[in-house]
């Protein structure tokens, strides 16, 4: 998996997070500069650009009417998928969707949803019959350690960019109305994942620190400090005590990024 | 979560299937069942069913995956299609996948990989009646098979979740709870060496109530441990009556 690079970097890279430093510069709680694009698909419904450092992660957001599921007949759905473009990285294939874009996508889905952030009540059209489905597709155009935060973000940037088409309900049909509202979306579910590395907690990890970690630990957090999902990853383990040491670092990042981006 | 939700949690402070908050279902484990498989284990905790089988160390096919400094570990979380309330498909679901993948990493930790490079180690659950908390009771099954094949491991991995119904931190979920309940925390653990193989969580918890779930959580894995070393010790025992 790693390159001949990376293990030659990789006792660089353990040496200095002993010392509480990193091989980029950063602090071992530090993140790496975001910069966030809305609307930049005019095709879709809402869509936004997400810079994690160098990985780059495109969210775009499509609604359509669809069927809701039968043991929530009075709800929306939603519905998140996530491509590991092969253009991103040497290590992604083109192919059906693997276990780890599988699991990017699932994580990104949790954070949403167990934040409550959509109101899927509101999206409901004809109770048992029509709803509001609405796909949240994660691009991952650079791949640079970290898809999981710099997707959630995306993700909801898109979410918060998203316009929902007018309707009537004419005959049992629903018809199209002109005009957009905006969706609403309540929370700003944050994801926070920290690399274990030597022993150490850090977060943000990039793609060679996260060749080099034991195991990998995301946090979603929302607007309330509460804690709204949570995905431990990798073939490493952590303390008890690491993971509660883990939470409290992942409200204070989350806070601090919610802080950064306005929202 | 469409109905009005029904308290999960009575006057008495009892929960629907009569359990105390900390107390855990009723649990049965058996070792060395299939008789085909290398190691194999049942449990039944709950209602849930699940049979897990081991095969390995043996050749790893396509042999293009095997590594050559180590055995590569494979995990397949299967679901019945009469195992649930409405028919599931057979197909994996995406669900499954993900589990098949962090059930994996649970047990990874625990076991020597280094001592059997080229080869590969298949890890087989298959859940026979669902009743909520599948993942750990999967886990708890699984490490039993990998010793049951005689893998060199370790630490046993134990795993019981956590979760909030209505507002009272609760041990071992059953379906309802984890459905309707306000939250779901299911951690894995590597008993003696401390350390947490698994962990999510779905739901909404303070800080506090996160803390809460999580101890309560490894409280429950260490009650499944002594089980566990029951279940192993009792097929050995049984083998050792059959010799003499």
């Amino acid at each position: 998996m790693s390159s001949i690079i990376v293990r030659v970097k990789q006792k660089q890279i353990l040496d200095l997070i002993a010392k509480g430093k990193r091989l980029d510069g950063r602090g071992l709680k530090d993140y790496r500069e975001i910069k966030v694009e809305q609307g930049l698909i005019e095709r879709a419904e809402g869509s936004a650009r997400v810079l994690l450092g160098k990985t780059e992660i495109m969210a775009g957001t499509k609604i359509e009417i669809g069927k809701p599921f039968s043991d929530t007949p009075n709800e929306g759905v939603l519905t998140v998928n996530a491509e590991l473009v092969p253009l991103a990285s040497p290590t992604f294939e083109p192919g059906p969707p693997k276990e780890d874009s599988i699991e990017l996508a699932r994580v990104v889905d949790r954070g949403i949803r167990e934040s409550k952030a959509i109101d899927f009540k509101k999206l409901c059209i004809k109770p048992g019959k029509k709803v509001f489905v609405i796909f949240v597709d994660v691009y991952v155009l650079n791949h640079d350690g970290n898809l999981i935060d710099a997707s959630a973000l995306a993700a909801l940037a898109a979410l918060l960019n998203t316009k929902m088409f007018n309707y009537e309900i004419e005959e049992d049909e629903v018809k199209i109305k002109p005009g957009y509202t905006p969706l609403s979306v309540g929370k700003h579910p944050i994801a926070i994942t920290f690399a274990k590395i030597n022993d150490k907690l850090i977060v943000d990890p990039w793609l060679e620190e996260e060749q080099t970690m034991d195991a990998r630990l995301t946090m979603t957090i929302d607007d309330d400090e509460n804690v709204c999902a949570i995905q431990k990853g990798g073939s490493g383990y952590f303390t008890p005590k690491q993971v509660l040491e883990a939470a409290k670092t992942a409200i204070e990042k989350a806070d601090e990024i919610r802080k950064k981006l306005k929202w | 979560m469409s109905q009005k939700p029904e308290k999960l949690i009575d006057k008495k402070g009892l929960r629907l299937d009569g359990r105390k908050p900390e107390e855990l279902r009723s649990i049965k484990i058996e070792v060395g069942i299939l008789p085909n498989a290398d190691g194999s284990a049942y449990i039944q905790q709950g209602k849930n069913k699940i049979l897990a089988g081991v095969y390995g160390p043996r050749e790893l096919h396509p042999k293009h995956l095997a590594l050559p400094d180590r055995t590569v570990l494979r995990c397949r979380y299967h679901m019945a299609p009469f195992s649930v309330q409405e028919r599931k498909s057979p197909a994996p679901s995406r669900r499954d996948i993900e589990l098949s993948k962090v059930i994996r990493e649970a047990l990874e930790p625990s076991i020597f990989l280094e001592y059997y490079p080229r080869t590969g180690i298949d890890i087989f659950v298959e859940i026979l009646q669902a009743d909520g908390g599948t993942r750990c009771a999967s886990i708890t099954a699984a490490a039993l098979a990998l010793a049951d094949a005689g893998i060199p491991m370790r630490d046993l991995v134990v795993a019981c979740a956590a979760g909030k119904a209505d507002d009272t931190i609760v041990l071992d979920l059953m379906d309802t709870e984890d459905k309707k309940g306000g939250a779901d925390v299911p951690v894995a653990l590597m008993p003696n060496l401390n350390a947490i193989t698994l962990l999510q969580m779905d739901g909404i918890l303070t800080f506090e109530e996160f803390e809460k779930a999580v101890n309560l959580a490894l409280k429950g894995c260490r009650k499944i441990y002594t089980m566990q070393k029951e279940a192993l010790k009792a097929k050995y025992e049984s083998v050792k009556e059959v010799e003499e």
